[in-house]
């Protein structure tokens, strides 16, 4: 099931409010998709990032695709657990496999984004 | 361009393998995981759909010296039932295509790349123009499926007629398998792994397929998909077309003189030796690398801060349990034994020149 508590890019990447700020991460969808997981490149505490665009990477056996940001904001948390134990993506993407925490920058955050229902025709038409 | 079907492409989707075009053709990359699907055939067996691949005879009296003039490989010492890996070289030494050639009583077989399938049929009727030798292309008539893995054996015995364990490394006998009569079976591969390749009518493929899952249910038999296939094939240190070699590439820079003839008497041959006798600037080396993200065909290889080559296939090994990759190097570099990195996207990390195979099994 694909969480309704959540908001979607098509590429896969996952936003969710906590508090004042936004959780982000990969769908199991994207994690089903990439398999074989390597390494994680994450950004810094403290770097500015736009919606849409590449916040890092991630990197199966089979190929490196960038991590697309739902939001715009502030990074003021990066889940550097990950670099060791990318297990955690593997397992649990809505959960341990969190990858950043964002500040946003406006209050509309979440327009544009794709809701549960709308990121489900997404992975239906992808197979 | 619509991606070619082959005989089992249906059998893929069936059971949710991913698939892809490669070479033209509809081919599952995987169907679960190609870490899970190379540790399946390096413990048990695993199935390959090969039906992409090139299935080419030659027929007339002049077939065998044919293909003794273009292959680099020695046809004629060939018996009859044996098989041996070769290459179609051009003039200039260059490689064409890489092939198995398979000894027949009357007639002489090959095995050749997908996407070298059609230039290669040029190449060897060109070559074959004005003798009594004629070549059918059996690329469709014909179906190929490989079982690869150190229970294949036991898989293959419940299915053939004959006994499959008395077929030599590189050798092949007809049978009747799975319930058809006069299968080719080869005890060949591209994995490293004991295993054998099953060639026999195109419109029997999904059968001698599900033979083949149900059979090897008991020894934990899957398939297994492009994906893995590569990683196996580069932990056993074989070449790949477009990678390894390709049309600006010899056999010597390549490291293939193993399968190079000693009169050196074929198309290229002179070129190939002059090759070897006057050296080369660069020579394809194997490597492995510490860090974790994977070295990628493209990248290149750095000798200080000079590029001194440049990645040809990379994978994680889950055998050795760390990267490896090949590369064409510099022999300069090598030479001078200086450390070499690699450039994983603009960050450099060191590797260890590893003498190719990575991987050897144990018999």
């Amino acid at each position: 099931m694909i969480p309704t508590n959540c908001r979607y890019l098509e590429s896969h990447e996952w936003a969710r409010q906590d508090g004042d700020l936004i959780v982000v991460g990969i769908t199991d969808f994207a994690v089903k998709h990439l398999t074989d997981l390597v390494f994680i490149d994450l950004p810094e505490v403290g770097e500015t990032i736009e919606r849409g665009t590449r916040f890092g990477e991630i990197e199966s056996v089979k190929a490196v695709s960038d991590l697309n940001s739902p939001v715009s904001g502030e990074i003021v948390e990066v889940n550097s657990e990950l670099a060791d134990n990318l297990d955690r993506v593997a397992s649990d993407p809505f959960g341990a496999g969190w990858m950043i925490k964002v500040r946003p920058s406006a209050s509309n955050t979440f327009d544009g984004l794709l809701d549960a229902a709308a990121y489900q025709k997404v992975t239906e038409s992808e197979g | 361009m619509n991606p070619i079907r082959t005989p089992l492409s249906a059998e893929h989707e069936k059971v949710g393998g991913r698939m892809v075009n490669f070479s033209g053709f509809w081919m599952p990359v995987q169907y679960t995981s190609i870490v899970e699907e190379a540790k399946t055939v390096r413990s048990k067996a695993g199935l390959f759909d090969l039906c992409h691949m090139g299935r080419v005879r030659i027929h007339g009296k002049d077939a065998l010296s044919r293909v003794e003039r273009m292959a680099t490989c020695d046809v004629s010492t060939l018996k009859v039932g044996a098989i041996r890996y070769g290459m179609l070289t051009r003039e200039d030494g260059t490689i064409i295509d890489d092939i198995l050639v398979y000894r027949e009583p009357e007639t002489i077989f090959l095995c050749i790349n997908a996407g070298n399938r059609n230039r290669d049929l040029a190449w060897l009727n060109a070559n074959c123009a004005g003798t009594d030798a004629r070549v059918e292309d059996l690329s469709e008539s014909l179906a190929m499926i490989a079982i690869q893995g150190p229970r294949s054996v036991e898989v293959v015995r419940k299915l053939a007629k004959d006994d499959p364990g008395s077929i030599k490394y590189y050798g092949f006998f007809r049978t009747r398998f799975a319930g058809i009569d006069d299968v080719m079976v080869s005890r060949t591969g591209y994995t490293g792994e004991d295993g054998f390749e099953f060639y026999f009518e195109a419109s029997q493929a999904p059968r001698v397929w599900n033979e083949l899952l149900a059979a090897g249910k008991e020894f934990g038999v899957t398939p297994i998909g492009l994906g893995a296939r590569d990683t196996l094939r580069l932990e056993a240190g074989m070449p790949l077309y477009g990678h390894e070699i390709d049309d600006t590439t010899t056999p010597f820079e390549a490291g293939l003189m193993w399968a190079v003839k000693k009169s050196f008497a074929f198309i290229g041959g002179d070129a190939i030796r002059e090759c070897a006798e006057r050296g080369v600037h660069r020579r394809l080396i194997g490597f492995t690398c510490a860090d974790k993200r994977v070295p990628r065909a493209g990248y290149a290889i750095l000798d200080g801060e000079a590029v001194t080559g440049d990645v040809r296939s990379g994978t994680f090994s889950p055998t050795l349990g760390k990267n490896i990759g090949t590369a064409y190097v510099g022999l300069a570099s090598l030479e001078a034994g200086r450390p070499l990195a690699l450039d994983l996207r603009g960050q450099r990390a060191p590797i260890e020149i590893t003498p190719l195979p990575f991987y050897r099994r144990t018999r």
